[in-house]
């Protein structure tokens, strides 16, 4: 069977379960005897070993399926969970993750066994579990779990026309069994009839569908809600239809049982505890129409003898969110179109404002009409790009618990903010940055035990890792309450290393001296260890935030603890803007990074070390001449100045510029890899009149 | 650049190339058509600040932002008023990223067999020769073939 159209839900079914396995397993760490978890688990475990089965996954299948038995032995509570356990479970993931890796570059799983961590789970069922046969182990729970909910099972409904019933009757006769099956697919399946179809397919080398409820060709058409029946003639046991089923991934459960044959139907089903079910079948058989039962008069609520879909709402489930998964290009491709499509109408702004007669009046209007919709339409398309951050942090609590084993520090990682929403190319590049802070955190953060415990410190170390939205950006924050940074010992190594002169030093701050942290191969730690400690990271986080139109700055208290904050833009592609004049030129000002506008008589200018200063709300900010820094040839001397007040972080300046056009919605175009410009300038857009206008990058200009 | 030869019967069959024949002064120099995405005429520059003294600045080409760089200053030659002939090419250097080059005129193109190219003497007193990756011979001219790779890089 050709499996390779359903690689790419494998692959994101794969990551999903992945990501939910370490999720459990962290908690199981903390919480050995949590039921809930252990069932979690073994049931990722199994939908694994499914899904790698069905792709022919077989290494992966196989280092599931012993992963599945050691659970299944926990879940029975003939073993316990202990820390040993947890780690193999872990170190299973990671291969599994590395199975994964490969998969996504060659479609091939690659040819490393794990054969030491299998041996180490066999050895843990040995040592630890029953020293019973594990396979069957496996199949015997299955059966367990499939018995218990075999009464709900929705083939007892479905009325078999005569020519079925003989069929059965016949193969029956014949020595064959007879089974009813119901299969139910999980809610949030996007493709229930690729389910249904490797259903189909899986039972077929063991025997016979006579009949399917709703019809094989509904199924195929996707009409039918998360579930079906089937009747099946096989020579197999039941068991091993149901574990052929159940194998694949996204089905929730499948339910049956071995039926005598049908021409006793109605005798038969009175044995069961379904008696309620019992009179209309037995109208409809005599009608012999070939459709489910309707609801029975007599218990209408209990669900038993509901339809599919009425069963699905009686069950209380949350309505699963409607969605497509769509390929990332394509969202770029349709955000592209929007930017064109604002640029244009930029251009006929800039018309309409040119024309003074009555028509354009009206034009206007509609200008404007046509303008908000482009605004609704650029938010739209930009909240489809935006996913959770979710996705990026999922993985560091389990990147703490590693550290604090290797580190032998003990540490809790606490995150909020998790369903904060960013850009998807944002998220993609965050990862890194974030994975570095917090080993920062984590390694040179967070005191030792015994340090802590002299500090009155709790002896257990806190990283936190907040985020939330602040305004126009997305903020996250990262915290440890360790020993903070030592600024005496910045400026110590800074003045050894060259860094910094003593002149310098002495008229630097505190501030200054946090950001030499991010220069280039400077790192304070005495010692270079395995986590981090080399003195190249900070600098590639803040190269790293800052392509992304982002900043990152510290704060830290000494034994107290140390906090990085990085801001980053919800968008990248489209902006709000000041637009301004510079001799004959125009630029844009990011409107997020201005406060204020004011105006400023040159008398007013005071001047600190040779530098133009302005006092500002009772601050004291320098003032950047931009047509000095862009070299501009500056005609005419003015009285006064108009001053665009920037902020970033805590940093304030004052941009002196000779004329400003307004607001104006632009988009961001990179200028290239050719163009060498001090990072002066994070782009270019293009104006309604075709003409190109540079965006200053603020960063740089603070 | 390596040249293929395709084994037809007994004959020969070079390996030909097109080149765009452009002018800066009275010199030619020629730009493999594979290259060139388009040429279009002189239109308002907007300067670059800070950027290396051969880029002129951008321009908008359909809704793209495109670096353009003056061949003679490249070349290190003295810059003339554009005229009704000044064209800018623009060269496609890779899937994200194009360059216009600004020349005095664009003539002709032109299709030279590898018979008809030659690998130029170096000669280091002209800093130009650099850029230069072959020389061709057409119809008793000389046409210099431009090293596209060696005009953007940033090693100058």
């Amino acid at each position: 069977m050709d499996v390779s159209q359903y690689l790419e839900i494998f692959i994101d079914e794969t990551k999903e379960h992945l990501e939910n396995l370490n999720n459990q397993l962290l908690i199981l760490e903390k919480e050995p005897e949590n039921k809930d978890t252990i069932d979690e688990i073994f049931r990722a475990a199994h939908s694994l070993k499914g899904m790698a089965g069905t792709m022919g996954y077989k290494r992966m299948q196989r280092l599931t399926h012993d992963m599945e038995n050691v659970f299944m032995e926990v879940r029975e509570g003939r073993m316990k969970v202990n820390p040993n356990l947890v780690d193999i479970v872990f170190q299973c993931l990671d291969a599994l993750e590395e199975y994964l890796s490969c998969i996504m570059e060659t479609s091939d799983e690659g040819t490393n066994e794990n054969e030491p961590i299998i041996a180490r789970l066999k050895d843990v069922l040995v040592k630890e579990g029953n020293k019973t046969n594990e396979p069957a182990e496996a199949k015997q729970g299955q059966k367990e779990t499939e018995k218990e909910k075999t009464e709900n099972a929705g083939y007892h409904d479905v009325v078999l026309t005569d020519f079925e019933r003989h069929a059965a009757n016949e193969a029956v006769k014949m020595g064959m069994r007879y089974y009813g099956v119901t299969v139910k697919i999980e809610e949030s399946c996007i493709l229930k009839s690729a389910r249904a179809f490797l259903v189909f397919k899986n039972i077929e080398p063991l025997g016979e569908v006579i009949r399917s409820e709703p019809s094989a060709q509904d199924i195929e058409d996707e009409k039918f809600e998360n579930e079906f029946s089937l009747f099946i003639i096989s020579r197999d046991s039941l068991e091993k239809i149901l574990e052929a089923v159940g194998n694949i991934s996204e089905i929730k459960s499948v339910e049956g049982e071995e039926l005598p044959a049908p021409e006793y139907t109605e005798e038969a089903k009175t044995t069961e505890a379904v008696v309620e079910n019992i009179e209309k079948p037995v109208q409809e058989v005599v009608k012999e129409e070939p459709v489910v039962a309707a609801k029975k008069p007599v218990a209408p609520t209990t669900g038993t003898g509901q339809t599919p879909a009425q069963h699905q709402q009686s069950s209380g489930k949350p309505v699963v969110n409607r969605s497509v998964r769509v390929d990332i290009e394509k969202l770029d491709v349709l955000m592209n179109l929007v930017s064109e499509l604002i640029t244009a109408k930029n251009g006929i702004v800039s018309v309409s404002e040119s024309e003074k007669s009555e028509t354009a009046q009206s034009i206007r209007e509609q200008v404007e009409y046509l303008e908000s919709i482009t605004t609704n339409l650029h938010e739209s398309v930009m909240k489809v790009r935006m996913v959770p951050i979710e996705s990026v942090v999922s993985r560091f609590p389990r990147m703490i618990r590693d550290l604090s084993k290797k580190l032998n520090k003990k540490m809790e990682l606490y995150m909020s903010g998790e369903d904060t929403e960013l850009d998807r190319t944002v998220i993609d590049e965050i990862g890194d940055p974030l994975m570095h802070i917090l080993r920062n955190s984590a390694d040179h953060g967070l005191e030792s035990a015994e340090i802590r415990k002299e500090r009155g410190k709790p002896e257990v170390g806190s990283i936190f890792l907040d985020a939330y939205q602040d305004g126009n950006n997305v903020v996250i924050e990262v915290r440890d309450d360790g020993n903070g940074i030592d600024i005496e010992q910045v400026r110590r190594k800074a003045l050894e290393k060259g860094t910094i002169t003593p002149e310098q030093a002495n008229n630097m701050d505190d501030k200054a001296f946090l950001d030499l942290l991010f220069r280039p191969s400077f790192s304070t730690s005495e010692k270079v260890t395995e986590v981090s400690g080399r003195g190249v990271g900070l600098d590639v986080v803040k190269t790293k935030i800052e392509g992304l139109g982002g900043d990152i700055e510290v704060k830290t208290e000494l034994t107290v603890g140390t906090t990085f904050v990085i801001r980053l833009p919800l968008t990248l592609a489209i902006i709000q803007a000041l637009m301004v004049i510079l001799g004959d030129e125009k630029y844009a000002i990011p409107l997020n990074t201005i406060q204020t506008i004011e105006d400023i008589s040159v008398g007013d200018i005071k001047y600190i070390r040779g530098k133009e200063v302005i006092s500002f709300r009772e601050n004291v900010i320098p003032l950047i001449r931009l047509s000095d820094v862009l070299d501009i040839e500056q005609t005419e001397k003015v009285e006064n100045l108009i001053v665009v007040i920037i902020q970033k972080g805590d940093k304030k300046a004052g941009l002196v510029v000779d004329e400003l056009i307004g607001q104006q919605e632009i988009v961001i175009k990179t200028l290239g890899k050719y163009l060498n410009n001090n990072k002066l300038l994070s782009g270019a857009t293009i104006l309604g009149d075709g003409e190109v206008a540079l965006i200053l990058d603020v960063n740089t200009l603070l | 650049m390596e040249q293929q030869k395709i084994e037809l019967g007994e004959k020969k069959v070079l390996d030909v190339k097109q080149f765009i024949v452009t002018k800066i002064g009275k010199e030619q120099y020629g730009i493999n058509i594979q290259y060139v995405n388009n040429i279009v005429r002189m239109q308002k520059i907007t300067r670059v600040p800070k950027a290396q003294y051969y880029y002129k600045g951008v321009i908008n080409l359909r809704g793209e932002i495109i670096p353009i760089m003056s061949l003679r200053l490249k070349f290190e030659l003295e810059e003339i008023e554009y005229t009704k002939d000044t064209r800018i090419i623009i060269v496609k250097t890779d899937k994200q990223n194009s360059v216009g080059i600004i020349v005095d005129a664009v003539s002709e193109v032109v299709t030279l067999d590898e018979e008809h190219m030659e690998k130029p003497t170096v000669d280091g007193s002209e800093s130009r020769m650099q850029y230069i990756a072959m020389l061709g011979k057409h119809e008793g001219t000389l046409i210099s073939i431009i090293n596209i790779g060696s005009i953007i890089s940033e090693i100058d």
